[in-house]
């Protein structure tokens, strides 16, 4: 069992007695090895959900098991191994821009290094060549001793993609990581993702705000609405019908990753309200190697 | 896929040289100072010398909570207050004089001549300045109400200074316009604008200058700074440590009511 | 046409106020006057005009005689020494405290998880000893240390290891909070030390400001050397003082000219170190 929540609820504190609820009643599992896509509109608690995932929030109801432990019931140095397994993957990559990729890449693995080895790299990396490989994956390896402030955003996220890969965690959370990118590089960086988890065995769980991607790529989907689970199921029954109804309140346009109106394969068209008219064949996208 | 390359391994460097030598410079000039001083780092935090220190420390233990010690304290702290409070209040008329032709309001030669006046009062340390009033006026509290008058006089007559050409003109152009005397239109038109800066800065001034005269009594400018030079000449530890304790309780319930303070003025939108 | 016999009488609302405002100024005026033995007419007293007469009389010339002026000279060095080697222990002691007490770092707070009660002690704790390093005045700081040290520089070196080490833990925990801290906390999150969250997360980011506070505070550890002299403590303070209780005008005159040269400088040197790091 890679991870099980159990009724989860989270109530953020924002000053008022209620409270903003972010998350109700959320029961997901999943085995060692599954991918999982979490789709749903804005606002719909993707990150919170990770999040709790990755021990960073404590939900405010419900149980939480990761890793085969209940993190909020371990010690200190406990909590701190578990960490160190989980990779995340966030939608702006937090490293300071004055840091070199090769440092920022290098950091992901400061919970495994003796700090010895994690001072020294400092000024001298221990280790060029693994940073260097796993850059390569997501064709930025040219970059590797630039400067992060001198990088695009979706450069920029790859290298936090890249410092999760060289983490080499059990549990690969990943919160919007294409977020700024081309159709293409996602594309690139969602395989990579995917033959990461595959190769390893290890479990590998998405956010996404691209429906197409979602559905192309991830064996299980499940739908999140205002903090509610809304559907878990495989692409193939992911239908448009289903699909409008978590995306309601958006307009009648399902969001893709190179913005053009997306058609589930399915087959059906959606009513296109903005261009008004003509139907369009979904476009697929080029493979890159 | 194999190891690092040549070239990677010369560009993976994570320090610029210039950045190395800086850091080497520092290195180097603070060993200096230490070297200079011939300060044996290690024999001062030698077991030896830390037994020293223990025994010292220990003799200013318990401080001495007598009655009648602890009045003399409380005159102290009133004495450091007053102090601070009349030299603060001194300083502040004074600056608010010298900063009208520091702000350039009665010509370019005033205002360099007066510039220089305040550089120099604030440039000179308050300590110094109550080493040399004492001269002047004898040991006591006098001379260290002088000696922050002085100072701070420098202090706030170039903040006074700023805020008055920072100050909006209209309200006295539109007086002196209507007939009114420049003096007037001051007091009428950019003085009122002003004022709460002034006494922003004159407040946060006391609150320094409280600090301050604490220790000023240490060359014979009153306060509890004399009654602690006093107490500890004398070899009277446990006074002495009384003497601390007051200090730092005063200075601590001075940083906390000036923190009060502040958020009151920011919750009332100040 | 005729008013009213009643007219509203015309009075400020606010004079009572401000009466009532005044006369509590002049009540606490005239108890502050009389505890800070306000005499103005001491200073124009018969032996203490003499006194400065003379003293002042002595300021010009200033006495630039071969061997004072090497005096001097090698003051002002052991001044600057004592500044820097000063500020390098406040470092020592602000740099643990400092990351100590900064809850950027902190790993309990992350949830918050276990050991939250000892994280948030240890923190009481650390803020408790800042306070009280930087609440004593340095000055006292440096009496007491000349008691225990004997005169010259070492009590000095402590004095301003002590009080800067206090101002300088607070600050730096300041800084350490107040800039961008998602790079440290994600790095915590993924099972990092706290050591190497700073180095690879905070130090990145606040690093030029730490920097620059540090020089500043070097700065202001100039002056406060030559403040301790006057207790003992060395450098040009000492000397001062020495020449002050002789009366010697001509030196005290010197003195107080290379004082305000060796601020100015070292304002300069401040000021240019700062702009170099940004």
């Amino acid at each position: 069992m890679s991870f099980q929540l159990d009724r989860v609820g989270l109530i953020h504190a924002n000053g008022q007695a209620q409270g903003q609820r972010a998350l109700r009643a959320v029961s997901i599992s999943a085995a060692r090895g599954e991918r999982l896509a979490i789709i749903g509109p804005s606002g719909a608690g993707k990150t919170s959900l990770l999040r709790i995932l990755a021990t960073s929030i404590r939900p405010t109801e419900g149980r939480v098991s990761v890793l085969g432990n209940h993190p909020w019931q371990l010690s200190g140095s406990q909590l701190r191994r578990i960490r160190s397994r989980i990779g995340f993957i966030h939608q702006a990559p937090p490293i300071p821009p004055r840091q070199r990729v090769i440092t920022a890449v290098i950091a992901g693995r400061l919970g495994q290094w003796s700090w010895w080895k994690s001072a020294l790299s400092l000024i001298y990396p221990a280790d060029i060549a693994g940073p260097r490989d796993q850059l390569a994956r997501l064709d930025l390896a040219d970059r590797l001793f630039d400067r992060c402030d001198r990088l695009s955003g979706g450069q920029l996220q790859r290298v936090g993609v890249a410092r999760v890969l060289y983490q080499q965690p059990d549990l690969l959370l990943a919160d919007e990581p294409v977020s700024a990118m081309d159709p293409a590089l996602a594309d690139l960086t969602v395989s990579q993702l995917h033959a990461e988890a595959e190769s390893r065995g290890v479990t590998l769980v998405a956010s996404l705000h691209a429906v197409d991607i979602a559905l192309r790529w991830f064996p299980r989907v499940i739908g999140l609405r205002a903090g509610e689970v809304m559907f878990d199921l495989p692409p193939a029954q992911v239908s448009e019908a289903v699909l409008r109804e978590l995306y309601a309140s958006e307009t009648g346009v399902l969001p893709s990753q190179d913005n053009q109106p997306f058609i589930p394969s399915s087959g059906a068209q959606l009513p296109d309200e903005a261009a008004g008219g003509g139907a369009r064949k979904p476009v697929a996208p080029p493979r890159v190697i | 896929m194999s190891g690092a390359t040549f070239a990677e391994r010369r560009a993976a460097m994570g320090f610029c040289l210039h950045c190395w030598t800086t850091l080497l410079l520092m290195a180097v000039l603070v060993w200096a100072s230490f070297a200079y001083l011939s300060l044996d780092l290690a024999r001062l935090f030698s077991a030896e010398s830390g037994r020293g220190m223990l025994q010292f420390v220990m003799r200013f233990f318990p401080p001495d909570t007598s009655a009648e010690f602890l009045r003399k304290i409380g005159k102290g702290t009133l004495e450091t207050l007053a102090i601070s409070a009349l030299g603060t209040l001194l300083a502040a008329g004074a600056g608010l004089l010298l900063a009208l032709p520091a702000a350039g309001r009665l010509g370019p030669v005033l205002k360099a001549l007066t510039r220089f006046v305040l550089n120099a009062l604030r440039s000179v340390p308050e300590l110094v300045w109550a080493a040399l009033m004492v001269l002047a006026a004898g040991l006591g509290p006098f001379a260290g109400t002088l000696a922050l008058a002085l100072h701070t006089s420098g202090v706030l007559g170039r903040l006074f200074a700023e805020s008055l050409e920072n100050a909006p003109p209209e309200p006295a152009r539109s007086l002196t316009e209507s007939g009114a005397a420049p003096a007037l239109a001051f007091i009428y038109g950019t003085l009122p604008a002003i004022t709460p800066q002034l006494v922003s800065y004159s407040l946060y001034r006391w609150e320094m200058n409280i600090r301050m005269a604490t220790v000023l009594g240490f060359v014979g400018a009153g306060g509890l700074g004399q009654m602690l030079y006093y107490e500890l000449s004398l070899l009277h530890e446990a006074q002495a440590s009384s003497v601390i304790i007051a200090m730092l309780v005063l200075v601590v319930f001075v940083d906390a009511a000036s923190a009060w303070v502040r958020r009151g003025q920011m919750r009332v939108g100040g | 046409m005729s008013y009213s016999a009643q007219q509203p009488r015309l009075r400020d609302p606010d004079a009572l106020r401000r009466a009532g405002w005044a006369l509590l100024a002049l009540l606490v005026l005239w108890p502050l006057i009389v505890i800070a033995e306000f005499r103005p007419a001491d200073l124009f007293d018969a032996r203490n005009l003499a006194v400065m007469r003379g003293f002042v009389g002595q300021f010009f010339p200033p006495n630039l005689s071969g061997d004072f002026l090497g005096l001097v000279f090698k003051a002002t060095i052991e001044t600057l020494a004592m500044a820097t080697a000063g500020i390098a222990l406040a470092m020592l002691l602000a740099v643990p405290l400092g990351l100590v007490l900064t809850h950027s770092l902190s790993i309990s707070r992350i949830g918050p998880g276990p050991d939250r009660g000892a994280g948030e002690a240890v923190r009481a704790l650390a803020r408790m000893a800042l306070l009280i390093l930087r609440g004593v005045p340095e000055l006292v700081w440096a009496l007491l240390l000349v008691r225990a040290f004997g005169l010259g520089p070492a009590a000095g070196v402590l004095a301003i290891g002590l009080t800067y080490g206090g101002m300088l833990g607070k600050v730096y925990s300041e800084i350490l909070e107040s800039g961008d801290t998602r790079p440290a906390r994600a790095l915590l999150e993924s099972g990092g030390g706290r050591l190497m969250a700073f180095f690879y997360g905070l130090l990145p980011v606040a690093g030029q400001e730490l920097a620059s506070y540090t020089i500043y505070r070097w700065e202001c550890a100039v002056r406060a050397s030559v403040i301790m002299g006057f207790v003992g403590a060395g450098g040009l303070g000492q000397l001062m003082d020495q020449s002050m209780k002789m009366l010697n005008g001509g030196e005290v005159s010197t003195i107080l000219v290379v004082f305000l040269l060796l601020v100015l400088l070292a304002d300069a040197l401040s000021v240019f170190l700062r702009k170099l790091l940004a």
